[in-house]
């Protein structure tokens, strides 16, 4: 677990085409000011990659797209509240949060 | 020697096609943003380094991107677009009214004279534009706002803005097409809008020639001749010869009149182009034989092109976007198939070469002419 002066250190892994609009490699780690919530780490993932912006949830309504799911610690976080804390594990580094996307199409 | 680029759009990436001026030898570049679909790449006439290419995606929805290289290197640019005020309804497929939802961008048409200004033609159907090079996207509200809104209808691909002809000779003056609504003109640089549709005639509507409804599938023009417009309509190739304001068939011979694209030659404004298509629902060339058809005087006699096109067992389609012409002093012709071929015709359609085979399913095909 790593806690900094600028707030918790979140892993999130990420589909590999946002990976690579992001130009990321593997997972990426956050510095996630506490409330630690699907929509803080959203808001700090697009701070981050603002090429993401957009592309997980909706630039205004900020709900997420229709074919893009959340998971963590073996939980669909999905259709949670965004400002729901998320499970202790991904506070503490632990754990990812997971955004996946839905196993459809060609 | 001066050379051309032909930007193709896949449903899987994009690909950049270049030549010298022969255009006998290609080399192939790409899958750029692979996975992704690309509606639409463009260069700007007036930096032909500047491209934009529409990438989306189901899953993830839209992203732009930007070249200021030629294609060597990308930026992803702005992706927010949002209607202006509440967006309100349009007709759906069971007649019921229907939220206005942003899908994807369909067409993008970079300004004319300066490479920052570029128009995005999109689904649901609406007109944008941006003056920062991508970065940012305002509404021009008026299209979408005229009174026949409520009334435009998706055809089967969805209601998609595909086209987009800026009048090179009348300042201020736009051409945009939409399925299934029409044909709609500017004369004031996008403020103010009304549909340009009389002439057109469509059986499956309730009043066949009302003022919108019509499913357009392309639009064309000659940059010398902007007052005459070709029109590949769901059914039946037609012809204006005033900025719109009547329409009239120019099928003729044809043995089918359905089909996506049509363009006109970079040199002869009376020579244009088609790719007839079965029917609307059989979607592939009549006979297995994928044939073009050039008409030399503006419509109505047509005379099939088929040298090096495949003539039997082919049951592709070319899509509304995935025809162009460079404009070297013998014409090139351009087409890309959903079956993954692009043909190329270095004689204005005589002759045709597949530059490329085995792409994924092609949605656009773009031609730059390079110094």
């Amino acid at each position: 677990m790593a806690v900094t002066a600028a707030g918790r250190q979140i892993r999130v892994a990420l589909p590999a085409h946002l990976r690579t609009l992001a130009g990321v490699g593997g997972e990426v780690a956050l510095e996630v000011h506490e409330p630690v919530t699907v929509g803080t780490v959203l808001d700090a993932l697009e701070a981050e990659f603002p090429v993401l912006r957009g592309t997980i949830r909706d630039h205004v309504t900020r709900q997420r797209r229709p074919f893009l799911r959340f998971f963590a610690c073996m939980e669909d976080l999905s259709n949670e509240p965004t400002d729901l804390p998320l499970p202790a594990a991904v506070v503490a580094g632990s754990e990812p949060l997971l955004v996946v996307g839905a196993i459809a199409g060609g | 020697m001066s050379g051309v680029r032909v930007l193709v759009g896949t449903k899987k990436g994009a690909f950049v096609l270049t030549a010298d001026g022969k255009r006998d030898k290609w080399n192939i570049a790409g899958p750029l943003f692979g996975g992704w679909e690309i509606y639409h790449l463009k260069g700007s006439p007036a930096d032909p380094n500047r491209l934009y290419a529409s990438q989306s995606s189901g899953w993830f929805g839209q992203v732009i991107q930007r070249s200021d290289d030629g294609g060597q290197s990308w930026e992803a640019v702005g992706n927010q677009f949002t209607y202006d005020g509440t967006p309100g309804t349009h007709l759906w497929y069971d007649g019921t009214q229907h939220p206005w939802e942003f899908k994807r961008v369909w067409h993008l048409e970079p300004s004319l004279g300066d490479p920052d200004t570029v128009y995005a033609g999109v689904e649901d159907a609406a007109l944008f534009r941006s003056t920062d090079g991508g970065r940012s996207w305002l509404e021009l509200a008026g299209l979408r706002g005229h009174e026949s809104g409520a009334r435009w209808q998706p055809g089967a691909g969805g209601m998609g803005l595909h086209t987009i002809l800026l009048d090179p000779v009348h300042p201020g003056r736009i051409f945009i097409a939409i399925s299934a609504a029409g044909v709609f003109r500017s004369d004031d640089a996008g403020t103010t809008w009304r549909p340009v549709n009389r002439g057109l005639k469509s059986e499956f509507m309730p009043d066949p020639t009302a003022e919108v409804g019509h499913c357009v599938h392309r639009i064309a023009m000659h940059p010398s001749r902007p007052q005459t417009l070709f029109m590949q309509k769901h059914w039946d190739v037609m012809r204006s010869d005033d900025a719109g304001e009547n329409w009239h068939e120019v099928s003729g011979n044809l043995p089918s009149d359905f089909g996506f694209p049509v363009d006109v030659h970079a040199h002869e404004p009376e020579t244009i182009y088609v790719v007839p298509i079965e029917s609307d629902s059989l979607h592939y060339p009549p006979e297995g034989r994928l044939r073009v058809y050039r008409s030399r005087s503006g419509g109505n006699e047509w005379e099939a092109l088929t040298q090096g096109l495949p003539q039997k067992d082919c049951y592709v389609n070319v899509l509304r976007e995935a025809m162009a012409v460079d404009s070297l002093d013998s014409c090139g012709i351009y087409f890309g198939t959903t079956g993954g071929q692009v043909y190329a015709s270095p004689d204005g359609g005589d002759h045709w070469n597949a530059i490329a085979r085995d792409l994924p399913a092609v949605l656009s095909v773009e031609v730059q002419t390079l110094p």
